[in-house]
C-alpha cells in the first residue's frame, strides 16, 4: 500500500498472503490435532470443498469482471435435482441427464448475463433475484424430496482410488484440473486477458474494440456451466440429488475468492489463489471439527476472515 | 521518378484527410454548421476554440464517435463514412482520448496490444486463441524504443507509471497501429511542466516517422510550440487556419474568441 512505486508488493499482498494464511492454519492445526497432518485427512479437506471450490471457479470468473454472482448455490443445486431426477424418474442415460443439467446451469447463467448487460442491472441484485426464483424452481420441481436410487455411473466422481496409503476421489482431480484450465486459459489467452480488461476499466476495453457484452455474457454462461458441473460432483459426493444443497454456496465461494485475494472490484485476482481460498476455509473448517470446536465458531470464524480479506483488499486497491 | 513526386509534395502539400460542409445538429443546438476541416500529410495540426465552438464535435465526427448530419469526409483520397470510433480505426485513425483509456492493473506491453493481441501461428492462436507472449514482448520494446519512451519494463503494470508515461503508452499504442492519422484530445492536460514537454517531444516524433497528427489542447504555448498549422474553430465553422510562426499568440487567442475578423489577419498569418 504504501509501496504503490513497485508491482513487487501488488503480487505479495494478493498471492503470497493467502498461502502464508493457508500454511500457518496448516501448522496450527497441526499442534492442536494428531489426526489434521495426514495424506488422508488433506484427501478429506479437498474432498469436502470439491464442490464449492469448482463453483468458485465461475465466482471468481465473474468476480474478475466486477460482477457477483448469488444464484450459483441455487444454481447448482437445480442441476443437481435435475441430473439425478432425470435419470431416476425418467430413465435417461446419465450422460443425457448431465448434459441437461449442465444446459440448465449455462441458462440461469444466460438470464443473469443477459440482465446483467442489456438491461444493466446491478449484478448484485439480479443474482439476488435469480437465486430467490432458482430456488422456488428447484422445490417446486423436486417437491423438496431428495431424489435417491441414482444410478453408479452418476457417482463415478465421488469413488476413490488409491495414491500409497491415501485414497483420493476423483471429483478432487476433475476440481484440480478445471483450476489448472481457467489458470491458463486466463493468463494466455486472448478472451482471458479481455475479462481482466473488462473488470479493470471497462471504458478502456470499450474503446479499445473489446465487446465488453460480449465478454460479460461469456463469463456469465461459462460460470453456469462450471455450477452444472459442481451439480455432478455434488450427486457424487452425497450419493442424491439433493435440491436443499448449496444453501451456503453462494457466500462461501464469494469468501474463497476474496480471501485468496481477488478484488471485489474487478480486473484483479486469479483462479490459483481462489483454490488457496477455497483450501483456508476447509482447513478451518476441518481443523476447527478435530479439534471439537463447535460448528457455530466455524462460521463465526469464516465470518471474521471474509471481513478481513475483504478489508485488505479496500485498503490496497482504493486507489486503483 | 521519386524525386519529382517528393518535389511535388513540397511544393504542394498532400492532404490525407478532409471533411466538407460537416452539419451536426443536436436537437435547436447547431454543434456543427457546415465545417470545412483539412489535414496534411506528416503534419500537426492543432484544432483550437471556444467551449461550445463545435471544437469536440468535430473531432468526434472524424473520429467516428458521431456520425454527422450532412456532409462528406475524405480520407487519402476515398470518400469514408465511419459508423463508431472502431470502424474508424479500421481505416487507419487512431484516438488518444482524454481521459487515458488505459486499463491499470494490466502491463504495458498488455495495454499496448489490448484488443489486437498478437495470437500463436496456426491452430493455437486462430482456434484456442493463444497469446504470443513473446513476440508481443518483443514488439512492445521495440516500439517503444523506436518513440524514445523510457520505460524499464513492460511488465510492469500501467498503474506504476507516472501521468506523462501512462500518456506515453496511451500515444504508442495508437502510433503503433495507426496507418494514417493519429488523434490527441488534450494530451498535456494533466500534466507537469516536464512531462508536459516529454509528450510534446513524443508527439514530434509520431509525426516525423510519417504520420498527421490532429492535436486538440487549450494550452496555447504548447500549441504554438508544437502545430505546423492552426484550425481555429468558431460558432461551428471553421473561422481560420493560421501559421503559428508568423501570427502572434494575441491575435490567435482575438480570433478565436471574435475579438478579431480572420480577414484583418496579415496576409502571411493563414496557412
Amino acid at each position: 500500500m504504501k509501496f504503490r512505486g513497485t508491482t513487487l508488493p501488488a503480487i505479495q499482498l494478493s498471492t503470497l498472503g493467502p498461502c502464508i494464511a493457508l500454511l500457518a492454519a496448516c501448522l496450527f492445526f497441526t499442534t492442536q490435532s494428531d489426526r489434521f497432518f495426514s495424506g488422508q485427512n488433506f484427501s478429506l479437506i479437498l474432498q469436502q470443498v470439491m464442490v464449492v471450490g469448482v463453483i468458485a471457479i465461475g465466482q471468481t470468473l465473474i468476480i474478475l469482471t466486477a460482477g457477483i454472482d448469488l444464484s450459483c448455490g441455487m444454481a447448482m443445486a437445480l442441476g443437481s435435482v435435475i441430473i439425478s431426477k432425470f435419470a431416476v424418474d425418467y430413465g435417461m442415460p446419465p450422460i443425457l441427464s448431465v448434459g441437461c443439467g449442465m444446459l440448465v446451469g449455462m441458462a440461469i447463467g444466460y438470464v443473469n448475463g443477459a440482465l446483467v448487460t442489456k438491461i444493466k442491472l446491478p449484478a448484485f441484485i439480479v443474482t439476488l433475484g435469480t437465486m430467490n426464483i432458482v430456488l422456488a424452481i428447484t422445490q417446486l420441481y423436486s417437491g423438496a424430496q431428495t431424489v435417491t436410487d441414482v444410478p453408479d455411473s452418476l457417482l463415478f466422481f465421488g469413488t476413490t482410488f488409491h495414491i500409497g496409503q491415501t485414497s483420493v476421489t476423483y471429483g478432487t482431480l476433475l476440481m484440480l484440473a478445471l483450476y489448472a484450465i481457467t489458470w491458463f486459459f486466463l493468463r494466455d489467452t486472448a478472451p482471458g486477458r479481455h475479462i481482466y480488461a473488462v473488470g479493470n476499466s471497462p471504458e478502456a476495453a470499450r474503446l479499445t474494440g473489446i465487446s465488453t457484452q460480449r465478454v460479460l455474457m461469456g463469463v456469465y454462461v461459462i460460470a453456469g456451466l462450471l455450477y452444472g458441473i459442481a451439480s455432478l460432483l455434488s450427486v457424487a459426493r452425497m450419493g442424491v440429488g439433493d435440491p436443499q444443497a448449496g444453501q451456503t454456496d453462494n457466500l462461501d465461494s464469494i469468501t474463497a475468492v476474496v480471501l485468496g485475494g481477488t478484488s471485489l472490484f474487478g480486473g484483479r485476482g486469479n483462479v490459483l489463489s481462489t483454490l488457496v481460498g477455497v483450501l483456508i476455509v476447509g482447513v478451518f473448517r476441518n481443523g476447527l471439527t478435530l479439534m471439537g470446536v463447535p460448528s457455530v465458531f466455524q462460521i463465526l470464524v469464516t465470518g471474521i476472515l471474509v471481513i478481513l480479506a475483504v478489508a485488505v483488499d479496500q485498503f490496497s486497491h482504493k486507489k486503483g | 521518378m521519386t524525386a519529382t513526386t517528393s518535389t511535388l509534395a513540397s511544393v504542394k502539400p498532400v492532404t490525407i484527410f478532409e471533411a466538407h460542409n460537416i452539419v451536426k445538429r443536436y436537437g435547436n443546438v447547431t454543434a456543427l454548421d457546415g465545417v470545412d476541416f483539412e489535414l496534411r500529410q506528416g503534419e500537426i495540426l492543432a484544432v483550437i476554440g471556444d467551449n461550445g465552438a463545435g471544437k469536440s464535435s468535430l473531432i468526434k465526427a472524424l473520429s467516428g464517435a458521431i456520425i454527422p448530419d450532412s456532409g462528406e469526409l475524405i480520407l487519402d483520397g476515398h470518400k469514408v463514412h465511419f459508423k463508431s470510433p472502431i470502424d474508424a480505426r479500421r481505416h487507419g485513425i487512431e484516438t488518444v482520448y482524454q481521459d487515458l483509456a488505459v486499463a491499470p492493473a494490466m502491463t504495458i506491453a498488455e495495454n499496448l496490444f489490448l484488443g489486437r493481441e498478437i495470437l500463436k501461428p496456426g491452430m493455437l492462436g486462430s482456434v484456442l486463441r493463444l497469446i504470443d507472449k513473446k513476440k508481443m514482448l518483443s514488439e512492445a520494446i521495440r516500439h517503444m524504443q523506436d518513440l524514445k519512451i523510457g520505460i524499464r519494463s513492460m511488465n510492469q503494470a500501467v498503474e506504476t507509471l507516472s501521468g506523462g508515461q501512462r500518456q506515453g503508452v496511451a500515444v504508442a499504442r495508437s502510433t503503433a497501429f495507426a496507418k494514417h492519422v493519429v488523434i490527441l484530445d488534450e494530451p498535456t492536460a494533466a500534466l507537469g511542466v516536464k512531462e508536459g514537454n516529454m509528450v510534446l517531444e513524443l508527439i514530434r516524433r509520431v509525426r516525423d516517422r510519417g504520420l498527421s497528427v490532429i492535436i486538440i489542447s487549450h494550452n496555447m504555448p504548447h500549441v504554438f510550440e508544437i502545430a505546423d498549422r492552426i484550425h481555429i474553430q468558431r460558432l461551428g465553422k471553421r473561422a481560420a487556419v493560421v501559421n503559428p510562426k508568423t501570427i502572434s499568440m494575441s491575435d490567435t487567442v482575438a480570433v478565436m474568441t471574435g475579438a478579431k475578423n480572420p480577414e484583418d489577419l496579415p496576409e502571411n498569418a493563414h496557412a
